[in-house]
């Protein structure tokens, strides 16, 4: 018999006095000439002192992505945890070396790609600070429109797989048919769904089309009553709580220790909101709060995403409210493109298209670490220039890695079937972690 | 929910709350005042200081990064609690040395300090780990290691992250190293094939399991030997 494998013989339920398997009989005697059901064995067979090795993904669909697991289990409890990585991994900074910064903005869409335009955003101004631009006041309203439709498009597909992984299925569907909403008003937008490449560096691909506000109204006028009715099919219900209340607890200090950030850092307990406290695209000027759990627990990081997305919406009236008129684009031909109809009737026009075409534009030599928010965590985009058209280095600081990097800590005590719930409120995107 | 609560954290600049930074000069603003306690701190353990888009570099010799992000990590009047980042950068021109970066940031005080440590081409690749303050550095410092080759003194467990431990064509970010791998296609294709299908787990997992017993003869005494899994 292989040492990895158990057997249980069911039909024992104790030894005899010489040490053979004892023989139960189901039925006996009653006493009364009748028989009777046998109470049940008391004896339960030892199981204890076999560690069984379990292997968990790359390819299953409770891991969300290509993440394996290699967990050490005593009967059903995990002891140890061993997270594999990497089998995603595209080289994604070390392409971002042979290109222009306009030319990278298409790799971020690829990474985290629940985000992707959150992710636009955050390269954009990051070159931005690199080359010490100061984007127009409409491209900043526009940016935290994109900003935030994006974070609720993430939860939601957090919040539909979420459901799914602990059995329910109902609201996964009604998740994502408002996510499909937002994804028709960015395609209205930008021409894409995923791979946005919306902004560029100085402003927008485009500027929203005649309408379009209309249609976020509207999504922002419908969306809350989705929330509540999601509300109140999970928030209190007892299976819900019960499969993930006290799973996973990270303390605040040991949360802010292992670097983790985002709604899995608030859940713990730390009010640390990049928007908040290191402010980007005039944040500190909305009004909106910052939702902090208390537990650190799976439900609590439940509740955190689930209060942002009413905090997004929140963020998004008033975006719509205060949208101003002007350019969408600095004015600079060095680093923005001329419009088309210029670029092929005049002499000047033409020569900046080419030379941003062909060239790229320049930075000075430096470097910057632009972190925003993403519905991860921090998010933070490190270049460095030596003033070339190409960083020197471009680094991504993927918040769903860091956050990852925790898990053996969350799981370990924890049962097999808990792991799945642990691993889904992490919120992970493998294509973020690989790179 | 009694157990969960909406904090505001503030809400306008006249609260004393952050605001978004605007008109950030190239070089030239002010810097974190921590970069100035650091440079008293340590005196020659400080190459230098440098501003650069209103982020504060400090330029630490190798021998002193620990001691100088341990005292900023300790001392309750900078409180650099939370590790962003660790990372490393190779400049195109190879008299240029090596850099590693750490980006700190304190949560309490609201500050962003970027420590940056020199590291000749030519020394072994070598600095000390900061494991030990911030777990957060685990996979972090691992994937340096995996990416440039520089290896974190200290580190309980540094393996490759990304690329599988088996990878033999080097470290990917590195100036010298091609973009489409060292290796033609044909030999890449042809060592994935040649691939143990022991090596889907490592030796440490397979002691676990008490798998090790039941391995063919010839796989146990190699392994034995302290030959890794799959080579």
């Amino acid at each position: 018999m292989s040492k990895r494998t158990v057997e249980v013989e069911l039909s024992t339920t104790g030894l005899d006095a010489q040490g053979r398997p004892q023989r139960v009989p189901i039925l006996t005697d009653d006493g009364g000439g009748g028989l009777a059901l046998q109470a049940p064995p008391a004896l339960e067979p030892q199981l204890e002192g076999e560690h069984m090795l379990i292997n968990i993904g790359p390819q299953h669909p409770a891991t969300h992505g290509v993440l394996r697991l290699v967990l050490e289990l005593d009967g059903e409890t995990v002891v140890r945890c061993i997270p594999h990585i990497g089998y995603l991994h595209c080289g994604f900074e070390k392409i971002g070396e042979y290109r222009q910064y306009n030319q990278i903005i298409c790799w971020t869409d690829r990474e985290d790609y629940l985000n992707s335009i959150g992710n636009n955003v955050a390269f954009a101004l990051g070159a931005e600070r690199l080359f010490g631009i100061e984007i127009t006041e409409r491209c900043k309203v526009l940016r935290v429109i994109a900003s935030e439709l994006s974070r609720i498009m993430s939860h939601l597909v957090w919040l539909g797989t979420f459901c799914i992984d602990i059995g329910a299925f109902t609201p996964f569907l009604w998740a994502f048919q408002r996510r499909e909403e937002i994804y028709r008003l960015i395609e209205k937008w930008v021409g894409a769904r995923l791979t946005t490449s919306a902004t560029r560096v100085g402003g927008m691909a485009a500027d929203i089309p005649n309408g379009w506000m209309d249609g976020l109204r509207q999504f922002i006028r419908t969306f809350p009553h989705t929330l509540d009715e999601i509300d109140r099919v999970l928030t209190k219900n007892a299976i819900w709580v019960g499969r993930t209340v006290g799973l996973g607890v990270m303390t605040p200090d040991e949360a802010i220790n292992w670097g983790l950030s985002g709604p899995m850092l608030r859940a713990s307990g730390v009010d640390y909101d990049v928007r908040k406290d290191f402010p980007y695209l005039d944040y500190e000027t909305y009004d909106f709060e910052v939702p902090v759990g208390t537990n650190g627990d799976v439900y609590d990081r439940y509740l955190v995403r689930f209060e942002e997305m009413r905090q997004s919406v929140r963020i998004l009236q008033q975006a719509a409210d205060r949208l101003p008129d002007g350019p969408v684009n600095i004015d600079d031909p060095r680093i923005i493109l001329p419009p088309k109809s210029k670029a092929t009737s005049e002499m000047e026009s033409m020569i900046h298209h080419f030379k941003v075409v062909m060239e790229g534009p320049r930075p000075p030599i430096g470097e910057s670490y632009v972190a925003v928010e993403s519905p991860k965590g921090e998010k933070g985009y490190y270049m460095v220039s030596d003033g070339t058209a190409k960083p020197v280095r471009w680094r991504i600081r993927p918040p769903s890695f860091v956050n990852l990097a925790a898990i053996p800590k969350m799981v370990e005590g924890h049962l097999l079937s808990d792991v799945i719930a642990i691993n889904a409120s992490i919120d992970i995107v493998m294509g973020e972690i690989d790179r | 929910m009694s157990r969960f609560e909406v904090v505001s954290t503030g809400n306008s600049t006249a609260t004393g709350q952050p605001a978004t930074p605007k008109n950030i000069p190239h070089r030239g603003a002010a810097a974190n005042p921590s970069a100035k306690a650091l440079q008293d701190k340590f005196g020659a353990g400080i190459k230098r200081l440098d501003v650069v888009w209103g982020e504060t570099t400090v330029y630490v010799d190798p021998a002193s990064v620990h001691d100088a992000i341990q005292w900023l990590h300790d001392d309750p009047s900078q409180r650099y609690d939370f590790l962003s980042d660790v990372t490393a950068v190779e400049y195109r021109d190879p008299e240029v040395p090596l850099e590693v970066v750490w980006h700190l940031r304190s949560l309490p005080f609201r500050r962003f300090l970027r420590i940056k440590s020199q590291i000749q081409k030519g020394q072994p690749l070598e600095v000390d780990s900061v494991y030990d303050l911030y777990r957060a550095a685990d996979w972090l410092e691992r994937e340096v290691y995996d990416m440039f080759g520089i290896r974190f003194r200290g580190h309980p467990d540094l393996r490759r992250i990304l690329m599988w431990e088996q990878y033999k064509e080097g470290f990917p970010l590195r100036k010298d190293f091609p973009l489409r791998g060292r290796f033609s296609r044909s030999e890449q294709l042809r060592q994935a094939l040649a691939q143990n299908p022991e090596a889907r787990y490592s030796m440490e997992e397979l002691t676990i399991a008490d798998a090790f017993a039941e391995l063919p003869q010839d796989m146990r005494e190699r392994l034995s030997k302290g030959e890794r899994t799959g080579e």
